[in-house]
């Protein structure tokens, strides 16, 4: 009786489960499938490897500063370019969240709970109106400029379309993300463990570094992951704030998309998943080899 | 706190409330510069609410967004339930990965990715335009859902699971110990999933972006559009709406959240006591 009833129950959570199998093999894996179906196919869906060539070989002319043009693998430079803008503004994240995080998790639990809402209000907020936000901010024309120009007669500054204006950007969009992981790990942790150090005669920089810092590693991996993973991918806020001069990888995937290149997208987002995927790779051995010392778990 | 930290919350909590600020006072003013503010006005709003484009695309946006809700509510607390309880590891394991892609992966990859088999499933049936509302749908209820899960899973997690075998032996088929006993004590878990994957699905840009026909319009892709040519203020009177919108959602779901722990908690307490 007893076994029967279970047995039941357990065919009943199956039946529950089977929906959302469905769904994520039908919009979730087989989607996946066909960015690589499409990244190895031409127009008649006949297998090629022509747009993954494309990408690695197609070639345009830029000019110099000199005047002069060179010529460039025009792909290649996009992919790197969005890893060296990604990589900076991760950084800088990191930098700016980790000592607020940390004045979060040691503030009292009320002021906590009220910082962390503060935090998070910003991420409600569409990311296409906080970025247009940042332009008309920092336009020649924007608010800034504007005070600037009226209190001390300055020229005004142009940030806009600069390398700086699209780290601004990414570091205002994604810095949540950073905050809020390294937080949730360090308002965990014993604050014994760091009177212990400081009795044992380690210093504040000391218990921070040999501390504090070290236990909190799976919050500041979490947090490098979701900062970095959106800005190697996004497109628009080089639109808006790069003036349109710095091209991304979003941004070539969406122009090929608006120009119906649904091959040449497809093997851009292919080239952008792998480089991601090894990506993951790699910073999950960096955090088993460094953080848990070789003791993979 | 010390000072040096009181300081150093007071810039960051400037930058990221500076650009805020500045839509929501400009929003108010009378001239079209969004330098100078010269005098309070509710023009813009006015001129908002008479703009149909956009008063079509929120209505958009909101129907696109209840039925995403409603849709990955019901499917993603099936699915708590079921990863809660199979048996089989190795099921389990697969269902928990395949729910995190979609939340690791890059918006425009998965946007990108949806679009492919629509645009490909489309061409196989002769569709002239392959993408519409349903395939928006469809998008937002794979991203929404793994949220739904992730926030009924852990309240799954903590119940007692003596409780359903109890009602059982009492005589009550699966479903109805499901909704007489599960049901209720998962339902703020339920309720802050559907307000997650409601606020996701008003918010999303990227994935609309690409899932979406040219015939259904949504507030981000019209904001998107907006934003190309030069903006009026009247693009700042809608942000402004938005984000009061969105703020009330969320301070909603942190009472429920936190009416819930409190609960929990007395329960707890009552507990011990009795088992003293």
């Amino acid at each position: 009786m007893k076994n029967s009833s279970a047995l039941k129950t357990h065919n009943s959570y199956r039946a529950a489960l089977a929906p959302y199998s469905i769904w994520s093999v039908l919009f979730v894996i087989v989607p996946l499938i066909f960015i690589a179906f499409y990244a190895f196919t031409d127009n008649n869906f006949a297998f090629t490897t022509d747009n993954i060539t494309r990408f690695f070989t197609a070639t345009s002319n830029i000019l110099n500063d000199d005047g002069t043009t060179k010529e460039v693998r025009t792909y290649v430079l996009i992919f790197l370019r969005s890893l060296k803008l990604a990589a900076i503004s991760t950084v800088v994240c990191l930098i700016l969240a980790y000592p607020i995080a940390y004045i979060m998790s040691r503030a009292k639990p009320k002021t906590q709970k009220t910082m962390v809402t503060l935090i998070m209000i910003p991420m409600w907020m569409n990311f296409l109106i906080r970025t247009y936000a940042w332009m008309t901010i920092l336009q020649d024309s924007g608010i800034i400029n504007t005070i600037l120009g009226n209190l001390f007669g300055l020229e005004p500054f142009h940030v806009i379309g600069t390398e700086t204006a699209v780290i601004l950007g990414m570091v205002y969009d994604y810095f949540p993300y950073m905050v809020l992981p390294i937080y949730s790990i360090l308002a965990k942790m014993d604050g014994k463990l760091i009177e212990a150090a400081k009795d044992l005669g380690c210093g504040s920089f000391s218990v921070l570094r040999r501390v504090i810092f070290p236990l909190s590693m799976p919050g500041v991996i979490s947090g490098i992951t979701m900062v970095l993973i959106p800005s190697i991918s996004t497109f628009y806020i080089s639109q808006k704030l790069g003036n349109g001069k710095f091209f991304l990888i979003g941004d070539a995937i969406e122009s090929q998309y608006i120009a119906n290149n649904l091959h040449f997208a497809a093997a851009i987002a292919f080239i952008l998943m792998i480089i991601l995927l090894v990506m993951m790779a790699l910073l999950k051995y960096l955090t088993t080899r460094f953080v848990y010392g070789g003791d993979s778990r | 706190m010390k000072l040096s930290s009181k300081i150093y919350s007071g810039i960051i909590f400037c930058f990221l409330f500076a650009p805020i600020a500045v839509l929501l006072v400009f929003s108010f003013n009378e001239a079209k510069s969004l330098s100078v503010f010269s005098e309070f006005s509710f023009k813009w709003y006015k001129e908002l609410f008479n703009d149909s484009n956009t008063l079509g695309a929120l209505k958009n946006t909101l129907i696109l967004a209840v039925a995403a809700t409603v849709i990955s509510s019901i499917l993603g607390t099936a699915a708590a339930v079921g990863i809660n309880k199979i048996r089989s590891r190795w099921y389990k394991t697969a269902m928990n990965t395949v729910t995190d892609i979609p939340m690791v992966n890059p918006d425009i990859i998965t946007g990108i990715s949806l679009m492919l088999m629509f645009v490909f499933v489309g061409r196989l049936f002769g569709a002239a335009t392959s993408l519409n509302f349903a395939t928006m749908l469809i998008a937002h209820v794979t991203f929404c859902t793994p949220y739904v899960i992730l926030q009924v899973l852990p309240k799954l997690q903590q119940m007692d699971p003596s409780l359903h075998e109890a009602a059982m032996d009492l005589g009550c088929t699966p479903i109805k110990a499901f909704l007489k006993v599960e049901l209720p004590e998962i339902l703020p878990g339920i309720i802050t999933g559907a307000i997650m994957a409601f606020t996701l699905s008003l918010d999303d840009f990227v994935i609309s972006y690409f899932t979406s026909g040219t015939g259904f319009e949504t507030l981000p892709i019209r904001i998107y559009n907006m934003t190309k040519k030069t903006v009026t203020p009247k693009m700042y009177a809608l942000a402004t709406i938005i984000f009061f919108v969105t703020l009330t959602l969320l301070l909603i779901s942190n009472v429920i959240d936190n009416e819930d722990r409190r609960e929990l908690k007395e329960r707890k307490r009552l507990k011990r006591r009795t088992d003293k």
